[in-house]
C-alpha cells in the first residue's frame, strides 16, 4: 500500500519526525510514506505532526519494539 | 523558506546558552518546528552566539549541573559539583555525553545545525556580541544576519510563540 518507505530505525528525536518532513518532499500528493521507528516517543509525535501540518496519518501500528506509520501526503 | 504559507505560525528562540547539553532544546525545536511548517527564528546572543561558529567545540560542565546524573553500569552516577575542579572531569563527562548520544540515535548539534539551515531557519547573531567576545561574521556558517535587540523584538511581535533558552 505505501509506495515509499522511511526506515528511522535507532534514531531518536527529533529525528525521525525530521527525515519524515524530508522524505514527505519526494512523495506526491496523495500518496502514502510508510515509517519505520524505534522511537517510542514517535507514536505521539507522528500523531501531532500530521495534525498540524494536515498530512494524514493512516495507521499507527505498535509490533514489539518496532512502530510502522502510514502517512498519506496530503499537504 | 520552504512550504510555509503566509498564514502559518511562527516561533521564535532567544539562544543564550553554549554549552554542549543547553545547545539541543533550541535546536531541537527550531528543527520540529520547521518541519512541521511554521516559520523560526532563532535569535543568538551571549554564550548562545558561539553555537553559530563554522567549528564547533561544545563541551559541558558537571559544576552548576546539580540534577546532572549520567547513566553507568546500570545505575545513575551523580556528578558533584566539586569534581568540576579536577582538570579532565569535564572532558570526561563531554565525552561521556557524545558517546551517550550516539549510541542512543540523538542527532549531534552539527547535524541539528545544519538541518536548521537547510530547513530556512532564520538565524541572526546578535550584534553586541559579536562585538562583545570580538567575533566577525565571517567566523560563522553561511547563514545567519546582524541584528540587535530591536530586530529581534520586531520578530517576537509578530510571532505566535517566542521561546528564551
Amino acid at each position: 500500500m505505501a509506495e515509499h518507505l522511511l526506515d528511522a530505525k535507532g534514531l531518536n528525536c527529533p529525528l525521525p519526525i525530521l527525515k519524515a518532513k524530508k522524505a514527505l518532499k519526494d512523495v506526491p500528493t496523495g500518496e502514502v510514506l510508510q515509517v519505520l521507528s524505534t522511537d517510542p516517543g514517535s507514536v505521539a509525535d507522528f500523531e501531532a505532526f500530521c495534525r498540524t501540518t494536515g498530512n494524514e496519518l493512516l495507521d499507527s501500528k505498535t509490533e514489539g519494539g518496532l512502530y510502522t506509520f502510514l502517512i498519506k501526503h496530503t499537504a | 523558506m520552504s512550504d510555509t504559507a503566509n498564514n502559518a505560525k511562527s516561533l521564535s528562540i532567544i539562544v543564550t546558552k553554549g554549552t554542549l547539553d543547553w545547545a539541543y532544546p533550541p535546536f531541537i525545536l527550531a528543527t520540529t518546528a520547521a518541519a512541521m511548517g511554521l516559520n523560526v527564528t532563532m535569535f543568538f546572543t551571549f554564550y548562545g552566539l558561539p553555537l553559530l561558529l563554522k567549528k564547533l567545540d561544545l563541551q559541558l560542565s558537571t559544576l552548576g549541573n546539580p540534577a546532572m546524573k549520567m547513566p553507568m553500569m546500570g545505575m545513575h552516577m551523580t556528578m558533584p559539583n566539586a569534581v568540576s575542579m579536577i582538570p579532565g572531569v569535564d572532558a570526561a563527562a563531554t565525552r561521556m555525553m557524545k558517546n551517550l548520544t550516539k549510541k542512543k540515535g540523538v542527532a549531534s548539534i552539527e547535524e541539528l545545525r545544519e538541518a536548521a539551515v537547510d530547513s530556512g531557519v532564520r538565524m541572526i547573531a546578535c550584534q553586541m556580541t559579536l562585538d562583545l567576545f570580538e567575533y566577525s561574521l565571517d567566523d560563522m556558517i553561511e547563514g545567519p544576519e546582524l541584528g540587535g535587540a530591536a530586530t529581534y523584538m520586531e520578530t517576537a511581535t509578530n510571532s505566535d510563540i517566542n521561546l528564551f533558552i
